[in-house]
């Protein structure tokens, strides 16, 4: 891992695996919240590809824009979106962050300009082209970044979005969460060229491929990507080659993938590597790994207290906010 | 012609709205196909790049998906974009973005994000064009919450509905009939604003009322001159807005005629007609002197060929063939 100017040392080392560890430890008791029925509908966790989020979201001003799909409960943790708020929406509750209309797939926070949330794949990317283009006519210096799944990149709204962003060099960072399965399918099946990085110079758009399992790869190359759009050079495309440790959602049986697949990727863990990393740096002093996953899941039971303790949206609001009276300022 | 009275085609009125929207609010802007070099393909914005620059007036790749979403995220982003798109058939590679992001976000955030966007488009048959291209499609549009849909069939209301939708937090479609393009008529001089909630009658009657919108509307206001030289007193109600319907507005009109007539350019099945029917079946059955009677397309693909297509589509001696009916039975 080379640093590029980032300053890797202890205090944001240990933040970054704090914000990886608070994503997984919460993914791991949604599962168990839905196996007991208190989350329902469709559930789409984020174990093993934690150091994306992490890693891109480190370089993010407030100003800036943040479009995520379905599969996005890490991206809103790193985000900043409060964890209480986001398991209250799970849970249904006029406390989540939406007021229990979006749930699993539809988080959404104005307040840190986090967008959702998109379960139609592909289509937050023409939003993120569009979030950029208001925000660069109106003379702001924000980046709109998208995060998307490869199987987005089977889309045409992929292509269009590319093409758009880059014909009008608008300051977006498409974040290519190349997982490998898009549900069922895989990349190899599914596209005829499967480095997706490749794909961006069709549009003239800068890209590279990261290790999405190494977060300090993902944070110096996110960094520099940033670094090149608000020098305003347009936008750029990071593939982050990475694997989801769960299955799809919750019905998924995983017929379309071996067992020793998912081991192997599991050796992997950008968890227990960042972990392994420090270890061997001799960093690791007064066992801090133990006390962040104790903070991880205190902040954890926290959020389940705050749901289970949340109300429901009084029936009589059904209706309300289907059309605004007055655009939220 | 009158002193105090101006007299503009349809076409020049969508321009002047674009152009004052831009002059009024810098947060304005069109984007579409052909909009700018072209002029736009029914030489709507003719001029316009000229004279507000390509930012302002912003000519966008065929990618219907990535221009429409970019207007939402514009949208959201604090601009008031006008998105055009060439027709209502086109918008179907857009459908995603209209139906799952801009009709959904402000109630699926819990009203956290409005989307002020305004997406302007052509709509219906009768230039030849054929299957793909002259659909009226707008029903379909006004079956989606969250999307205000309007449908202006007169001058006044093409010169000032775009500055109405514009100043509506939410998403609006506005459908231009092509045939209305090359209309002429007077600008009442006194008139500066329209509302974009009622439907509006355009001519009182009190023996049957026709309910139309749209390039049907001067269609069915000939069926009631010819009516009224039967010595039928025809009430033509221009719905102007198909979403939300001005349900009272029909519905009084309807128990006052007891008769009514509907005609939309649209197919019959499953239709906005069908919505309109069901309504004033649930308001005023027992008002109800005769069925209610529609005019619609035929359900077929609309065919190039002159005499095929006017065959599809609603005319004038079928509106007044189906309101004779009602008005006196055999």
């Amino acid at each position: 891992m080379s640093a590029d100017k980032l300053h890797l040392d202890h205090a944001h080392l240990f933040h970054l695996l704090g914000e990886m560890l608070r994503i997984r430890v919460f993914e791991r008791k949604c599962a168990e919240m839905y196996q007991r029925e208190h989350i329902r509908g469709f559930l789409h966790l984020y174990d093993g590809e934690e150091a994306i989020a992490v890693g891109v979201m480190q370089n993010l001003n407030d100003a800036d824009a943040v479009i995520a799909t379905y599969r996005e409960h890490g991206q809103a943790l790193a985000r900043g979106v409060p964890m209480d708020r986001i398991m209250a929406e799970l849970y249904g509750k006029l406390e989540g962050c939406c007021r229990g209309r979006g749930g699993s797939m539809h988080l959404f926070d104005r307040a840190r300009r986090f967008l959702g949330g998109n379960a139609i794949v592909g289509g937050g990317l023409p939003l993120a082209v569009g979030t950029a283009l208001g925000d660069k006519m109106q003379g702001r210096d924000a980046v709109s970044v998208c995060f998307f799944g490869e199987g987005a990149v089977d889309e045409g709204e992929f292509h269009e979005s590319l093409n758009l962003a880059a014909l009008w060099k608008l300051p977006v960072l498409f974040v290519c969460e190349n997982n490998r399965y898009s549900m069922g399918m895989a990349l190899e099946r599914a596209e005829a060229v499967t480095n997706i990085a490749t794909k961006a110079a069709g549009y003239g758009i800068a890209a590279e491929q990261v290790d999405g399992m190494d977060v300090v790869a993902v944070e110096i190359a996110a960094r520099r990507a940033l670094a090149s759009i608000r020098a305003g050079n347009g936008p750029y495309l990071l593939e982050c080659d990475g694997y989801r440790f769960r299955a799809h959602s919750m019905f998924d049986a995983q017929l379309y993938r071996d067992k020793a697949e998912v081991e192997a990727w599991k050796q992997k863990d950008p968890i227990r590597r960042l972990e392994q990393w420090l270890e061997a740096s001799k960093m690791n002093f007064d066992d801090e790994f133990a006390r962040l996953e104790a903070a991880a899941e205190a902040e954890v039971a926290a959020a389940v207290a705050f749901a289970e303790a949340g109300t429901l949206e009084p029936l009589e609001e059904l209706e309300r906010f289907v059309t605004m009276d007055a655009v939220p300022t | 012609m009158s002193a105090t009275t101006l007299s503009m085609t349809y076409r020049e009125a969508c321009k002047q709205a674009i152009r004052a929207a831009c002059a009024a609010d810098p947060r304005v802007f069109l984007m579409g196909e052909d909009v700018g070099a072209y002029g736009g393909c029914y030489a709507v914005s003719k001029g316009l790049l000229d004279e507000l620059g390509g930012e302002r007036i912003r000519d966008t790749p065929l990618s219907e998906s990535a221009f429409v979403g970019a207007g939402i995220g514009a949208a959201i982003a604090g601009m008031r974009p006008i998105v055009e798109i060439m027709t209502v058939n086109f918008s179907l590679l857009a459908l995603d973005q209209i139906v799952n992001n801009a009709a959904t976000l402000a109630h699926m955030s819990g009203g956290q994000f409005a989307v002020p966007l305004v997406i302007r488009m052509a709509t219906g048959a009768g230039r030849q064009l054929a299957a793909q291209h002259s659909h009226s499609l707008e029903g379909w549009y006004a079956h989606i919450p969250g999307l205000r849909i309007l449908a202006p069939a007169t001058v006044e209301d093409a010169r000032f509905m775009l500055a109405a939708a514009l100043a509506d937090p939410n998403p609006v479609l506005i459908f231009e009939h092509v045939m209305l393009y090359n209309m002429e008529q007077e600008l009442d001089p006194t008139i500066t604003a329209v509302d974009i909630d009622r439907a509006r009658i355009r001519r009182a009657g009190s023996d049957v009322t026709l309910l139309t919108y749209g390039g049907s509307l001067p269609k069915t206001l000939a069926a009631a001159d010819l009516l009224a030289a039967d010595g039928i007193a025809a009430e033509v109600i221009d719905l102007r807005v198909l979403r939300p319907l001005d349900r009272a507005t029909i519905a009084q009109s309807v128990a006052r005629t007891r008769r009514c007539v509907i005609v939309d350019e649209g197919w019959k099945t499953g239709s906005l007609s069908a919505e309109i029917c069901a309504s004033l079946v649930e308001a005023v059955f027992y008002d109800l002197d005769a069925p209610i009677a529609r005019v619609c397309s035929a359900e077929v693909p609309i065919p190039y060929a002159a005499h095929l297509e006017q065959a599809a589509l609603p005319q004038t001696e079928r509106i007044v063939a189906r309101a004779r009916e009602l008005v006196r039975p055999q």
